[in-house]
């Protein structure tokens, strides 16, 4: 077993405590091959961009039911690439307005995956954005 | 090598790199470690292991926090401490989920602090095949102290005793009956006993059952060992009880694993342990790379061929492996 396997952390920013949604994704992705590493709640942006750093993830997924997404994600995204960590895709799943899906894409982030969302939707959308952004050097 | 002079200097974004290079075995993550083995072997590694449910990373948490407020007299600064956290693979997908981080939130935003979640990648002793590796990098990045959290390990987990400089072994109210204490096992490679959830009934209970199998293992190596029975042992190993939740009892886990350090110094057991722990390695690393090049060596088809051939019960293991050997010998 030494081939490389997809790293994602899966966090939940803010002060909501409904992690159901976080859970379920996780474990679509463990048994899609991934290693998931979990933080559990009320995570704060800086905590959410130190994990990723040390555990040096390819993908962060954040689970945001509070409404507060458009103040936690740009500050993710922010600390994200002061620490040169700009090559971590972020995903979002939760409770998004259209209106805002687009702004979120618009900042950068990869997907954003709303109620309903198909699991292996999920699992798709990160391998294919990962084998995307290629080799790493 | 940039990335060995990055990791020296400090940058945490390189070393989180170099861990993985090591995780996944490339080439250039071995060469990195090369480069750094001379810088090795400065930090005392702590292995905490126990069965799920324990309560390892909460003590973990504790601990680590009690490392950083606390500087030992001559030096400038507390410890600077690094965690490999080690969570089992799916045996059917291989994926995993690294939850250790869920109870080490107390540690985010110190950066004397390094955490690191790794799976096992199926290896089956309550680490991964890489775990030593990890290990390494951080030692030479400077962290004085890492704590090794292994997999939930019930009774034969026990490569942790053979990584580590001192193996606390966490167990809680509970568990099981003094038979279950003296079965071969995780028991064995204790230096330190701990008694985590000691606010529960029966914890008294728990930490006289494991005295007591400790007094009878003394004897019995006794008789073994043509010692006398009066004479005391280089080390008792101290059954401490813990409430993590709470902060309970680390002062006294402080001390005894500082002891216990001070105590392989002394006694010259520290140097016995190092060479066990190379032996180990080493003894690891020979295991792998024969069977790689083994299977390697095999005409493509070969190995199910044979395999066939067990399933239809006209080999018998032990015959099909002579049969596959023999392949590589004639070569």
């Amino acid at each position: 077993m030494t081939e490389k396997r997809i790293r994602v952390l899966i966090a939940k920013p803010g002060l909501d405590g409904h992690d159901r949604g976080a859970k379920v994704v996780a474990r679509a992705l463990r048994d899609a091959g991934m290693e998931v590493i979990y933080t559990g709640l009320r995570q704060t942006p800086e905590m959410i961009a130190e994990a990723a750093l040390q555990e040096d993830v390819d993908v962060v997924g954040l689970s945001i039911l509070s409404g507060a997404h458009m103040a936690l994600v740009p500050r993710v995204l922010d600390i994200l690439k002061g620490q040169d960590q700009d090559q971590v895709r972020v995903f979002i799943g939760g409770i998004i307005p259209d209106e805002d899906v687009e702004k979120l894409h618009a900042m950068g982030v990869a997907a954003v995956f709303g109620p309903g969302t198909r699991t292996q939707d999920i699992v798709e959308a990160i391998e294919n954005t990962v084998k995307a952004a290629g080799i790493r050097a | 090598m940039r990335l060995v002079e990055s990791v020296l200097a400090g940058d945490r974004l390189a070393l989180a790199r170099l861990l993985s290079m090591i995780e996944n075995q490339e080439e250039d993550g071995f060469k990195a470690l090369a480069a750094l083995y001379p810088r090795t072997g400065q930090a005392h590694i702590i292995g905490v292991t126990g069965a799920p449910g324990t309560g390892k990373s909460t003590l973990v948490n504790r601990l680590v926090k009690r490392l950083r407020s606390f500087t030992a007299a001559g030096e400038k600064d507390p410890s600077k401490v690094g965690v490999v956290a080690v969570d089992p693979s799916s045996p059917f997908s291989g994926g995993a989920i690294l939850g250790d981080r869920i109870r080490m939130r107390d540690l985010a935003g110190d950066p004397g602090v390094f955490v690191r979640s790794m799976a096992s990648r199926g290896a089956l002793g309550g680490l991964a095949n890489t775990t030593g590796g990890v290990v390494q990098a951080l030692d030479a990045a400077g962290f004085d102290v890492i704590l090794i959290e292994t997999v939930g390990a019930g009774q034969a987990e026990v490569d942790i005793a053979r990584t580590a400089h001192t193996t606390v072994v966490v167990t809680t109210p509970g568990m099981g009956d003094e038979v279950q204490a003296i079965k071969a096992g995780i028991l064995e490679i204790a230096d330190i006993l701990v008694v985590n959830k000691a606010d529960l009934p029966g914890a008294e209970n728990a930490m006289r059952g494991l005295q007591v199998m400790l007094e009878m293992g003394r004897h019995t190596n006794s008789n073994l060992g043509e010692q006398n029975l009066d004479v005391e042992p280089a080390w008792r190993v101290p059954v401490l009880a813990t409430v993590s939740t709470e902060g309970q009892g680390f002062d006294t886990l402080l001390d005894s694993i500082i002891q216990h350090r001070d105590y392989l110094h002394n006694s010259g057991e520290w140097d016995v342990r190092e060479r066990e722990r190379q032996r180990a390695a080493l003894d690891a690393l020979i295991h792998e790379r024969l069977r790689k090049r083994f299977l390697e060596s095999q005409p493509y088809g070969k190995f199910e061929e044979v395999l066939q051939k067990v399933v239809a019960r006209e080999l018998s293991p032990w015959q099909a492996v002579g049969e596959l050997l023999k392949e590589e010998d004639a070569e």
